[in-house]
């Protein structure tokens, strides 16, 4: 079994998003450790990006305040390959297409699976163009995660045939934020999800509350949290770790009571 | 020139979010349908002609080609459309298109404020409701065009995060798009973006080559031996070019703003600087850094001030079809006040690229041969920077 389908194995997984080198690297490290001890089944790693289009201004914020510390692509591959020497759940990348395009796909995707990460999810890679790095993800095996959106009416079976790893379900029209409510028909969307595969799927898009997170994992595996953890680095700074480690601990709770 | 997948040789492509797949999908369908609808292009020529004042003139520059001592010169007046530049071209189409969509609020991103100004222009005339989203640094630069789409019944955003130029104003109207599909059509300004954009904008910019071809011919009873257009995106320059791709006698030549150099940092040549890769919704050239961040470009030019350039015309820089040529702050300058002098037109600061590099060229060549170049917009817009650039403070 592979480390991503083993953060679904008889439970509901709770997903952290963390942009790396925000505000510096050893933060993230030190973040990284801490929401993985305090129960994050999955870490979604941020490689920040000039332009990320799909972000809201929470997650734009921490990609601005990563590049202007000078992060690049090479030290994140640095920081993956230390972490690894302790953490042991799975670590995707949650990056944008250029970065990976940028780098090389076969060079980037090669020093993944080097370095223990576990897939990629690109936010401006629709299915009509993954073939842009599908061939080279299956051949390093390194998973490239699917999305399905509020708006994927009619594509969410063509989508969930060819998922591999896990699928992010996206909970709302919009960019990343945090929101009061989610009003979309996510059972539905389950529904066809899970007639035509086996790969699990996770909600994420605006849950920032521990209600929120039961809800979505009780809905469907799991549940996928970046604003809000973002939020709280951007309030603690270099200090953030064990306020993450706090909050990911009452999330995880949630989730484990459902 | 588009194969099915909205290609361009490798370039093209729809790398955007899932969420907007079914409206990208929705859209190539809907002009599928329109775009050989003779009621439809009834009524978009109507609209051209009638409130847009096409075609445009196509005007022989006598003292200018005199001047140079070389080619004849002819310049294609877009600057005459009504609202003062080619954008009107595209909004119209595209404005009409949504309006049989069923959708009743236009998006749009604008750089210098002349595609936010014709959108905010048609969402009036066909009783829509506008958003338009600007840098804030050209919301400063440009205060008098944001004041005319207020006017024109728009609501203006100012576009904070990034460099606050124009890529930061379409990266704002992408996420506005994903927040809001069902009665908002994205009316992008330029041919670029996920596909359809780039063909749909094409398409309907492409009446400028179509009336510079018969125009020509009227005149000169032959076709030209080079057209020359300013390129940021490429609307205007596309437009110009498509219908003379299949003639390979003319020469195609595309300026890009060198900003201070190409030897800078501080330059919007995709083409000279850039390199391949995939951004707002497509392969193609981009101005970026080893890491694949997009870099903060510059020119004078609010216009130009793009880290891209349109799949189709890398497509055609590869090919060797068109040529890509960077000219400066200081050229283009020097063209504004040249043609203002030489001919009485004030012309947009990005359209001045093409007149500084037909100043180059015209000398260079037989005075048997004919150029033409596209005026892509009108000046008025850009006085009190050009006076600014020379020193002088000039209050608007």
């Amino acid at each position: 079994m592979n480390r991503i389908a083993s953060a679904f194995e008889n439970k509901k997984a709770f997903i952290a998003f963390i942009t790396c080198g925000d505000p510096d690297l050893e933060t993230t490290a030190k973040v990284v450790r801490e929401a993985a001890k305090n129960g994050a089944d999955l870490i979604e790693l941020g490689i920040p990006f000039s332009d990320p289009t799909a972000e809201g201004p929470v997650i734009q914020g921490a990609n601005l305040r990563a590049l202007s510390g000078g992060v690049k692509t090479d030290m994140i591959f640095d920081l993956v390959k230390d972490l690894r020497k302790e953490v042991t759940i799975p670590m995707v990348f949650m990056t944008y297409a250029n970065v990976v395009f940028s780098y090389g796909a076969e060079k980037f995707i090669g020093k993944c699976s080097e370095a223990g990460i576990d897939g990629l999810i690109l936010p401006d890679l629709p299915f009509e163009e993954k073939d842009e790095f599908a061939p080279i993800c299956k051949k390093y095996d390194v998973s490239l995660i699917s999305l399905i959106a509020p708006t994927s009416a009619g594509r969410i079976a063509m989508i969930a045939k060819e998922a591999e790893g896990f699928i992010y379900i996206v909970s709302s029209l919009g960019v990343t934020g945090m929101r009061s409510e989610i009003k979309t028909d996510l059972d539905s969307i389950v529904k066809v999800v899970r007639e035509n595969t086996k790969v699990p799927c996770a909600i994420g898009f605006g849950i920032s509350k521990p209600e929120q997170a039961a809800k979505a994992a009780g809905v469907s595996d799991g549940a996928i949290v970046g604003s809000a953890i973002i939020k709280i680095i951007e309030q603690y700074g270099r200090d953030a770790a064990p306020h993450v480690g706090e909050y990911v601990k009452s999330m995880k709770d949630a989730i484990r009571a459902v | 020139m588009t194969n099915p997948n909205g290609r361009f040789g490798i370039h093209g492509g729809q790398y955007i979010p899932e969420t907007l797949m079914n409206a990208v999908i929705e859209l190539e369908e809907a002009y599928n349908k329109y775009k050989n609808d003779p009621d439809f292009n009834k009524e978009l020529e109507t609209l051209f002609n009638e409130y847009a004042g096409r075609p445009s003139r196509l005007y022989y520059a006598e003292k200018m080609t005199r001047d140079l001592g070389g080619a004849r010169i002819y310049l294609k007046r877009e600057d005459l459309n009504h609202t003062g530049a080619h954008k009107i071209n595209n909004v119209l189409g595209q404005a009409l298109l949504a309006k049989k969509m069923g959708k009743t609020r236009l998006i749009a991103e604008t750089g210098a404020g002349q595609h936010g100004v014709a959108t905010a222009t048609a969402a009036a005339l066909m009783g829509m409701e506008c958003v338009v989203f600007m840098g804030e640094e050209d919301t400063k630069r440009q205060a008098l065009n944001v004041y005319r789409m207020k006017l024109l019944g728009a609501s203006v955003v100012p576009v904070k995060t990034g460099t606050a130029t124009l890529k930061d104003a379409v990266s704002e109207a992408m996420r506005e798009w994903t927040s809001r599909i069902d009665d908002t059509h994205y009316c992008l300004g330029s041919v670029m973006g996920p596909h359809p954009f780039p063909t749909i904008v094409r398409d309907f910019q492409a009446v400028i080559s179509k009336e510079i071809k018969s125009q020509l011919l009227e005149k000169e009873g032959r076709l030209p031996d080079a057209v020359i257009a300013c390129v940021g995106g490429g609307s205007n320059a596309i437009g110009s070019f498509y219908h003379f791709i299949e003639d390979p006698k003319v020469r195609l030549i595309g300026c890009e703003a060198a900003g201070r150099g190409v030897d800078t940092f501080e330059t919007a040549a995709t083409i000279a600087t850039g390199r391949l890769g995939i951004f707002h919704g497509m392969k193609s050239y981009f101005c970026q850094d080893s890491d694949g961040q997009i870099a903060p470009v510059y020119s004078i030019s609010a216009g130009l001030d793009y880290p891209g350039v349109g799949p189709e015309h890398a497509y055609l820089h590869d090919t060797g079809r068109a040529e890509y040529v960077p000219v400066t702050d200081d050229e283009a300058v020097e063209a504004f006040e040249y043609l203002a002098k030489t001919e009485g037109i004030i012309a947009a600061i990005e359209s001045s690229h093409a007149v500084a590099y037909a100043r180059k060229l015209a000398p260079t060549l037989e005075k048997d041969k004919i150029i033409v170049i596209t005026i892509s917009g009108r000046g008025d817009k850009d006085c009190a920077a050009i006076a600014r650039y020379r020193g002088e403070d000039i209050s608007e």
